[in-house]
């Protein structure tokens, strides 16, 4: 059995959304609830704090490294599980992960991502989070994210990959 | 019920809060067949905004919004426990970074974020430039370059065991280990810390 099915989809994304079925309205609120529930995650377990990024890449506390090698132990247990017992999505379909393509971007991409990561402390999902925790000023950090993503796709084309 | 609130308002361990994380994963793929990612969200928000005819932002946004929903989710989930479940004692730091720290100029260790770097009154200063600006510029452009973020690649991609999310989570780490230990120090003196 392949773990990962290929990816038909003609915009690669990193979220990828396979459900056949359109959702609006009502149908949207499970994700609010989802991201609210894990948004105070990130708020209680301090993964929001430039501190805990610190600590991380001084390798001085395990905190930050426990965190996402238990989660990805838990994504890898609970993947095998859905594809084994062939758990269908709650609309009745079957589960689908597109298949992530090796490209160069991966490469420079994630290292100039790594650099912004020690500057800010934090990743695009803690982003959101420092704001809600009243750290206003981070959607200044924010606003300069959603124009580095611009500045990625106006010039996608002409950058290795 | 205070005693409750007593307990869930100290941090949380890592064991507790890296499982929890894990399971977003499950829950979003049995709630709408979704891939977990958060950086996509900065990709609708220009696809949505500001596409300008660039054939990267072109693409069908409506179906994505469950992801702007989603991270819409996570300011409002930190709303919520900073302000009902907010530890009230200062954040216990590692005394090696505390001291390290305290040598590139950080004097304020009582909250989660230092305030001599991350408040309004440094937004039109060099240290605004190079914490807020500079940082969020890299932060946008290398996820979407890289296709992902923690998200995406070193959680959702590994978790599918896919190798090329494991390669751009070992570059992510490889940026953030070069930026903290070599250029952060030079890059603070030299916005005035």
């Amino acid at each position: 059995m392949k773990v990962v099915e290929k990816n038909i989809q003609e915009v690669v994304c990193d979220a990828p959304n396979s459900q056949t079925t359109g959702e609006k309205g009502l149908a949207l609120v499970k994700y609010l609830i989802l991201g609210v529930l894990f948004g105070i995650v990130f708020v209680k377990a301090e993964i929001i704090s430039w501190f805990r990024i610190q600590e991380m890449f001084r390798l001085d506390s395990f905190h930050m490294y426990g965190v996402i090698g238990s989660a990805i132990v838990t994504g890898i247990i609970s993947i095998q599980l859905i594809k084994r017992l062939k758990i269908k999505s709650i609309a009745g379909e079957e589960i689908k992960i597109p298949k992530k393509e090796f490209r160069k971007g991966q490469i420079y991409g994630g290292f100039i991502f790594g650099l912004g990561w020690a500057i800010t402390g934090t990743c695009p999902g803690p982003l959101f989070a420092q704001i809600g925790s009243g750290f206003t000023v981070i959607i200044i950090t924010l606003l300069s994210a959603i124009a580095g993503t611009w500045v990625y796709g106006k010039f996608s084309d002409k950058l290795p990959n | 019920m205070n005693q409750f609130i007593d307990w869930i308002s100290q941090p949380w361990p890592w064991y507790v809060a890296g499982p929890m994380i894990g399971l977003t994963v499950p829950a979003l793929l049995i709630l709408g067949n979704k891939s977990f990612g958060i950086s996509s969200s900065l990709r609708h928000a220009c696809a949505i905004c500001i596409p300008a005819g660039i054939p990267f932002f072109n693409y069908n946004w409506r179906k994505e919004m469950w992801n702007l929903v989603f991270v819409l989710g996570v300011l409002i989930g930190g709303f919520v426990a900073t302000t009902f479940i907010s530890n009230p004692d200062e954040i216990v730091l590692a005394s090696k970074t505390q001291a390290d720290l305290t040598a590139l100029g950080i004097t304020d260790f009582s909250g989660l974020m230092p305030s001599d770097i991350f408040s309004w009154e440094n937004l039109f200063t060099a240290k605004g430039l190079v914490f807020f600006v500079l940082g969020g510029f890299l932060v946008g452009f290398g996820t979407r370059y890289a296709g992902g973020c923690t998200s995406g690649h070193a959680i959702m991609g590994i978790s599918s065991l896919q190798w090329p999310s494991l390669v751009a989570t070992i570059f992510f780490m490889l940026g953030g280990f070069l930026m903290t230990l070599v250029f952060l120090g030079p890059l603070m003196k030299l916005v005035g810390f």
